[in-house]
């Protein structure tokens, strides 16, 4: 069959332009963000259960988790 | 997808194969936007199999494709009309069906773990960065003195690049990213990737959302007053 390129199939090499040092009194790598930060800013897989809206579950994540701000990406059209 | 009248099956695989590729589509009656033709990409749709006039396939599409609208469609080239009967997302970008899925049993179950045993790698389990987001956009990283400049919202200028991905185009999204590998800002390209190469000075990126709080790194500029 045949097949067309998807976006994310592209090659990317990473080019330097210039040579440079990151301080290590700022900022953390992603992996190492403390977990009250991690929680903040991540993401979850969620594989959402039919019928309740993606607005609904997001609501239900935020009790879960106890955190104050969420919200969702990926939206199908409603089977109705 | 359910179709309307009886089709054999050799039939129904070749009309799924030409609507690979380029497709025009306008929003239906019911959508979120503006109801104007527009162009849609489908990467793939592979065969599984067909009971009756049940059609059971896997579509790879651009963000923005009706499938309810591309079963229709399918239906008209068919001549048997044909409708979406069920639909499940399989991928976003990064995120696919594999063991990073978790459901909201999952959910509420490993958070009560791990407020019991506050073992935060519990959570670094099905919790993941939003870096991950951005897996396969295209990347500029920038040095530390341009982090807050950005996280205040402005734009990316030559000197503040360290390194860029191949292969960006004038208007492409980029990710912002640091050198320790953390998200800034979603930009638009200003300039293709070798001229951000070349450039000593000007805008290279223009800051459209931004992801790091303030403060986090140094404010390295100078204000007027």
């Amino acid at each position: 069959m045949r097949r067309i390129n998807q976006p994310w199939q592209i090659n990317r090499s990473l080019e330097v332009k210039a040579e440079e040092q990151t301080n290590p009194r700022y900022g953390t790598k992603p992996e190492n963000r403390p977990i009250k930060d991690h929680l903040r800013f991540g993401i979850i897989n969620l594989d959402k259960p039919a019928g309740p809206s993606s607005h609904e579950v997001t609501a239900w994540v935020k009790r879960i988790l106890g955190i104050p701000r969420a919200g969702h990406g990926g939206t199908l059209e409603a089977i109705n | 997808m359910k179709l309307h009248a009886d089709v054999p099956e050799s039939r129904v695989i070749e009309v799924l194969e030409e609507f690979q590729g380029p497709l025009y589509q306008r929003p239906p009656v019911r959508s979120a936007v503006k109801r104007q033709l527009r162009t849609r990409t489908i990467y793939y749709i592979d065969y599984h199999e067909m009971q009756d006039r049940l059609v059971l396939f896997r579509v790879g599409c651009e963000a923005g494709t009706y499938i309810r609208k591309l079963c229709y469609d399918i239906g008209e080239v068919l001549g048997s009309g044909a409708q979406m009967q069920e639909l499940r997302r399989t991928r976003v970008g990064p995120f696919v069906e594999d063991k990073t899925l978790v459901n909201m049993h999952d959910l509420s179950y490993l958070f009560d773990q791990y407020k019991q045993t506050q073992d935060e790698t519990i959570i670094r389990n099905f919790v993941y960065p939003m870096e991950k987001a951005f897996e396969y956009m295209p990347k500029i990283i920038v040095r530390d003195s341009a982090v807050d400049a950005l996280c205040h919202g402005a734009h990316l200028t030559a000197p503040g690049v360290v390194a860029v991905n191949s292969g960006i185009q004038i208007g492409d999204p980029v990710a912002v990213f640091t050198q320790k590998g953390e998200v800034v800002a979603l930009s638009k390209s200003f300039v293709s990737s070798e001229k951000m190469l070349e450039m000593d000075h000007g805008f290279v990126a223009r800051t459209q959302r931004v992801f790091m709080p303030r403060g986090i790194y140094p404010k390295m500029w100078h204000s007027v007053e």
